[in-house]
């Protein structure tokens, strides 16, 4: 029998969503004409019987498929599936380009998360293919609004791995500043690039990500894009808690928040599994990502963890501390109980 | 699939990958946590009056104190067995369950 592909031999498929008109197609467009992209398969979802989306990307080089079924998340979720293992067995086959990367452009109105959940928990998916970035176009004329308006809009956001600020040069310094704070509200964990004509790199956008190893400790600073500058700033006891960013006020305040815990003492690798995988089955619905880096007792490498709601990945070894700093790190995202119930938790389990 | 009882087998659970052994350290470092996993569910599952018992390092077996019992192959599939068994939502953020494991600590 053969032996399971590790993770970085698998092919990665990259998630590109963002609401309607948020620039989705463009950036899909520019990234396809980076070197080192020149042979990804793009799967396009789209709404109603024209493919418009198709005929935006008809000329370019690569091998798209549509979906054209509707809704990437309801409807068409056996569609994806279907669509990913006939593009793979087509490869096998020689019968198209022998990609080394797939990009799914989600419809606007998409919730992301059936989406992962369909490439992650498949189990004959999971033998070809692994999740890579989710890269979320975010309008910066429309987004406080569409964040007020659109559960799907603040889920697309919240699941990110990169957040990319379209139409920058629309909007004044202080609307981008407030669309910023609000993804940080969000999203606190997520790389954040504000996309001008030049801005954003391919490589950060697409490609570097925990499965690549000599990409993981920086990903994994990406997560903690305040750490250095909020370090220490509310000690209670031995744990230390912050929250990244500043929060928006009034209406463009999301019920999806960031919770960051970070622990000095070394976490028991144990309790921890049994109170994370009790918390996901619990609240899994309602956490939409976790991300952690942790000093585990009686380990001197970090253990870093990931997951999108109840799926969690296998956790991976650093060879070193990012920054030096040995300590642990938890990140959560979604509809969150309160922080402080959270960390007393935690404590308690360890 | 085990021979005896057909179960088909799945994909190791995450937690089971938390340790940095190498190759010829893994079953003995996998037997040793599966052992602090038994009993530090055991000190959780009190709440539920549950208990835990690891079954031929391959499953383990969830039990009520008046003897139902279920099998199950994980962490993820434990939770709910917990919840049939007892017949109470599993909630690691419940004031009375942490009160239960500090008061054990």
């Amino acid at each position: 029998m053969n032996e399971p592909l590790k993770p970085a031999q698998r092919i990665p498929i990259n998630l590109l969503t963002g609401f309607l008109g948020s620039g989705k197609t463009t950036l899909l467009k520019r990234l396809l004409g980076e070197p080192g992209f020149a042979h990804c398969a793009v799967l396009i979802n789209e709404l109603g019987e024209i493919g418009l989306d198709h005929l935006l990307l008809e000329q370019l080089d690569h091998e798209t498929v549509v979906l054209q079924n509707g809704c990437i998340c309801c409807s068409v979720r056996e569609d994806l599936r279907q669509a990913l293992l006939d593009l793979y067995d087509r490869r096998e086959r020689h019968q198209v380009p022998a990609f080394d990367r797939v990009i799914i452009e989600s419809t606007g109105l998409a919730d992301p998360v059936p989406v992962l959940n369909t490439v992650a928990a498949d189990p004959v998916l999971r033998h070809h293919f692994r999740l890579g970035n989710v890269v979320t176009t975010v309008d910066a004329v429309h987004a406080l609004d569409q964040f007020t308006q659109q559960a799907e809009s603040r889920k697309q956001a919240a699941v990110a791995d990169r957040l990319v600020i379209t139409k920058a040069d629309l909007v004044d310094a202080a609307q981008l500043e407030t669309v910023q704070s609000a993804l940080r509200q969000i999203n606190g964990s997520a790389w954040l690039a504000v996309s001008r004509d030049d801005a954003g790199d391919a490589q950060v956008l697409l490609s570097e990500d925990l499965d690549q190893p000599a990409a993981r400790i920086n990903e994994v600073r990406r997560w903690f894009p305040l750490a250095g500058i909020a370090a220490g700033a509310s000690n209670t006891g031995s744990a230390k808690y912050r929250a990244f960013g500043r929060e928006p006020e009034g209406p463009h305040r999301s019920e999806i928040s960031t919770h960051s815990l970070t622990f000095d003492e070394p976490i028991d690798w144990v309790a921890f599994g049994i109170w994370l995988s009790m918390l996901m089955h619990s609240r899994g619905a309602d956490i939409l990502r976790v991300k952690g880096i942790l000093n585990v007792r009686g380990s001197e490498l970090p253990l870093v963890i990931h997951g999108v709601q109840h799926l969690i990945h296998a956790p991976v070894h650093l060879s070193g501390w990012p920054d030096g700093e040995r300590r642990s790190q938890l990140v959560l995202i979604g509809r969150l109980p309160p922080q402080a119930q959270i960390e007393a938790s935690l404590r308690a389990f360890n | 699939m085990c021979g005896l009882c057909g179960m088909l087998g799945s994909e190791a659970h995450w937690t089971d990958a938390g340790s940095p052994a190498s190759e010829g350290e893994h079953a003995q470092v996998r037997r040793r946590e599966r052992q602090l996993r038994v009993a530090c569910l055991n000190r959780v599952l009190r709440a539920f009056a549950c208990t835990v018992s690891d079954w031929q390092s391959s499953a383990y077996l969830v039990s009520t104190f008046t003897g139902k019992t279920e099998i199950v192959e994980n962490l993820a599939q434990l939770w709910p067995a917990v919840e049939r068994l007892s017949g109470r939502r599993v909630d690691p953020l419940a004031a009375d369950l942490l009160d239960r494991l500090r008061q054990a600590s």
